[in-house]
């Protein structure tokens, strides 16, 4: 993935490209069709989400609950508009977190060299070698388990990753003429990062921000699972998979459905990520 | 590329996942004639020793099998001889001689007497003493071991439960050369012996062949700490354990009553499942809001929901199978109306938040879900705190700092919690304590009764706690498997009739 992106990008040559994109279509589909159930899930459910009505459980499909009821006679549909919420809001904040601090980090490191890239980029590969699971178990001790700190544990562990993407891309943009021109001009290593650097590899992170909300819903899912994400009873994709188990028998829906959620969800910001990257790298759209 | 690295983690993960439900659906039988048995338990225990510990989970692993007390409880709940072979009782109720049995040795060769006997008795009512059940041994006034095999013990008054106390795991006798160490390595002088504890993952025991009585029937009893219910009826299903006597998952067992590999027994244990309120804190030191939360509950709901039904409803703190119960269960009818009106009366706010702690097991889980919706529905906001056993023990029980927790209480007859100083829920009634110390007291069986239904009648009336339902014992396991009790008077698993068929 050592693509760099030159200044020959135009406007109009990426709109082209992405409307002709079939990768690119399906996801941007998949994922507006997950954001605007979570975004209208915010405002109306079919059910209270949280309503408990224990005479009314494990209905089948019908047209009052069209994914049926759970075993406390939730209305499933309901959960995983809501579950929807849980799932998109943990993982952006973690991605937001993970590129807020991780990309300084990279970029620092790619115009410092020397000892500070050294520093950064190793305290990195320390980082990168704590899985999530990790890190949400010890704030668990630490805090007691909740959303927030899912969102920290993911939101850690994306930090390597960001900071990784941003410093593989600046290094080569630093031996480019326009930047040589720029450090001949006078111009300070900071602003040539900020006016010259970003702009040139922005993309990529956005490429890879995308890439990484797919696996933070994942993680979420993950740790709901295991009962260190948002606590009951909020409703959570991992969660509803976690109490089907053992259900597996009566109702196989109770885990089909939120399973299929995250696939979908993943699968939609997958396509929408390699959409992306191809359009966004003009060499690809030239071999096409 | 550390998110192809990320998407193949999850994906195996999903494979093992997707693996290990083919393998519990396909897995063989294993064939009969077979001299071990592995047994699953929903707790790991926090260290062996009975004597030191009041979790059952303790007992479920070493009572009967490692430990013995002068005397047992069956599977009936009867008491029986056991390190005791008989026993006298002197006219005024207080004096009681036991004829300990002779020979018998703890699994490291050290000998069992009447001073190892006076040992135990005076270890436990010690002032400093650690066991779990004092209660048991505070009427106690002098231990004597007139020989070897003769013990006398003087009660400071008469005493109705004592020889059935003494039964309990708490009650058992270790060697006073290796009490000390009892936790980590427990010596007893029961038919098995302790050989290996995985932590975390397991108690392995074998058989003792120097035992003075029958013989146990098997080698070798693999005790199989599987924490959560989808892995235990994986685990049934392949085979990987042959029975789990305290199954946690109600709504598979027609699955396992479907298939012919499998019994599913349903009994009844001593464990009263309650809404624990901490009465030494507001809002519960009011009983107005203790009634309010009692009202608010709909028993029947949280059985059908949290126990698919299987669950006996209790309104006080007793169990419907022992004589002297009164039904109580139409005391706090479900009333939401009167529920807020009590609430208002006690000058609780709409909204006032509390915390509602749920230790791991799934009865405690399922049912708080429910709970904490149904009093919501009458303005509490409650928070649902899930915490882990260890953390439970030290936070809750111990430390006190909490407003509700839902907790079973597997111990037989156990009203002498709601006489304590210095128990968790913190209720401190005079009046009760008046009827229990009466009833302590009391060996005439008609009047102990009638103490009975007046202690569980008090303990209703100030609704100290809310009373669930009874925990059902849901035990499953090879259908070739016999011996294993089917109901739970104490706490315990066991073995020693337990055999293979064939």
């Amino acid at each position: 993935m050592s693509v760099s992106f030159g200044a020959s990008r135009t406007a109009d040559g990426w709109q082209f490209r992405a409307l002709r994109h079939p990768s690119f279509l399906a996801g941007a589909v998949l994922t507006a069709l997950v954001m605007t159930i979570a975004a209208v899930s915010l405002h109306w459910t079919p059910w209270d989400p949280t309503a408990i009505d224990i005479p009314a459980k494990f209905q089948p499909p019908s047209t009052a609950h069209w994914f049926g009821t759970d075993q406390f006679g939730r209305d499933v549909l309901a959960m995983i508009m809501r579950g929807a919420v849980t799932s998109i809001a943990v993982s952006i904040f973690a991605v937001g977190l993970g590129a807020g601090v991780g990309v300084p980090l990279g970029l620092l490191a790619a115009q410092q060299r020397g000892f500070a890239d050294q520093a950064i980029m190793r305290a990195s590969d320390f980082v990168f070698a704590f899985p999530a699971l990790l890190i949400a178990i010890m704030l668990r001790e630490v805090f007691g388990p909740g959303a927030t700190n899912a969102v920290v544990a993911i939101g850690i562990f994306n930090i390597p990753v960001f900071a990784r993407v941003a410093y593989g891309a600046a290094l080569p943009l630093w031996t480019r003429d326009f930047v040589l021109a720029a450090r001949v001009a006078g111009k300070g290593l900071v602003r040539i990062t900020v006016e010259h650097i970003l702009p040139n590899m922005v993309s990529l992170v956005i490429v890879q921000a995308t890439i990484q909300l797919s696996l933070g819903i994942l993680a979420e899912a993950a740790l709901s699972y295991v009962g260190l994400g948002v606590q009951p009873p909020a409703p959570s994709w991992g969660r509803m998979l976690n109490e089907a188990q053992t259900l597996m028998g009566l109702a196989p829906r109770l885990a089909l459905i939120p399973g299929f959620a995250i696939i979908v969800t993943v699968l939609g910001l997958n396509l929408l990520g390699d959409g992306l990257r191809d359009i966004f790298d003009p060499r690809l759209a030239r071999e096409r | 590329m550390t998110f192809d690295r990320r998407l193949f983690l999850g994906g195996s993960l999903a494979t093992l996942l997707a693996a290990g439900a083919i393998a519990g659906l396909t897995g063989p039988v294993l064939a009969a004639a077979r001299k071990d048995v592995i047994i699953g338990v929903r707790l790991e225990p926090p260290h062996l020793d009975p004597t030191a510990g009041a979790a059952a989970a303790i007992g479920e692993i070493v009572y009967a099998n490692v430990f013995e007390g002068l005397t047992r409880v069956d599977r009936t709940g009867a008491t029986k001889p056991a390190l005791a072979e008989s026993w006298t009782i002197s006219e005024d109720g207080k004096t009681y001689t036991f004829k300990l049995r002779a020979g018998v040795t703890f699994h490291d060769g050290a000998p069992f007497d009447a001073t190892v006997a006076k040992y135990n008795l005076d270890r436990a009512r010690a002032p400093d003493s650690v066991n779990p059940q004092k209660g048991v041994f505070a009427p106690i006034e002098t231990v004597e071991a007139v020989d070897p095999v003769t013990l006398k013990v003087t009660l400071k008054q008469p005493t109705g439960n004592f020889l059935f106390g003494l039964g309990w795991p708490a009650s058992v006798m270790l060697s006073p050369t290796s009490a000390a160490d009892a936790k980590t390595k427990p010596i007893g002088t029961g038919p098995m012996k302790f050989v290996n504890w995985a932590k975390g993952s397991s108690v392995e025991l074998g058989k003792n062949d120097r035992y003075w009585g029958t013989p146990i029937k098997i080698e070798k009893a693999v005790f199989k700490v599987i924490g959560d219910a989808s892995a235990s009826f994986a685990a049934l299903m392949a085979g990987d354990i042959d029975a789990y006597p305290l199954y946690p998952a109600p709504e598979t067992l027609d699955q396992f009553r479907a298939d012919p590999r499998f019994k599913v027994v349903v009994g009844s244990t001593e464990g009263e499942t309650i809404v624990a309120l901490n009465n030494g804190r507001k809002p519960f030191d009011d009983v107005r809001v203790r009634r309010a939360v009692s009202h608010a509950v709909d028993r029947k709901l949280v059985i059908d929901g949290a126990m698919f039904g299987l669950a006996k409803p209790i309104g006080s703190h007793f169990a419907p199978q022992n004589a002297g119960y009164v039904d109580l269960t139409g005391k706090y009818p479900h009333d939401v109306a009167k529920a807020k009106a009590l609430l208002k009366e006690a000058g609780v706010a709409e909204g006032t938040k509390l915390r509602l702690v749920l230790p791991p097991p799934d009865y405690a889980r399922r049912s708080g879900q429910i709970i904490a919706a149904q009093l919501k529905a009458v303005g509490l906001d409650v928070e649902i705190v899930p915490m882990e056993w260890a953390q439970w023990l030290s936070d809750v029980f111990k430390g006190k700092n909490f407003d509700m927790t839902i907790i079973s209480h597997v111990e037989p007859l156990d009203l002498d919690i709601y006489a304590r100083d210095d128990y968790y829920f913190d209720y401190k009634s005079p009046a009760y304590r008046a009827i229990y110390a009466e009833l302590a007291a009391t060996v005439d069986q008609e009047k102990r009764l009638s103490l009975y239904r007046k202690a569980q009648e008090r303990i209703a009336e100030d609704a100290v706690n809310v009373f669930l339902f009874m925990l059902p014992k849901t035990g499953v396991w090879n259908a070739d498997l016999q011996g294993l009790w089917e109901n739970a008077p104490i706490p315990a698993n066991d073995l020693t009739e337990v055999s293979w068929k064939g």
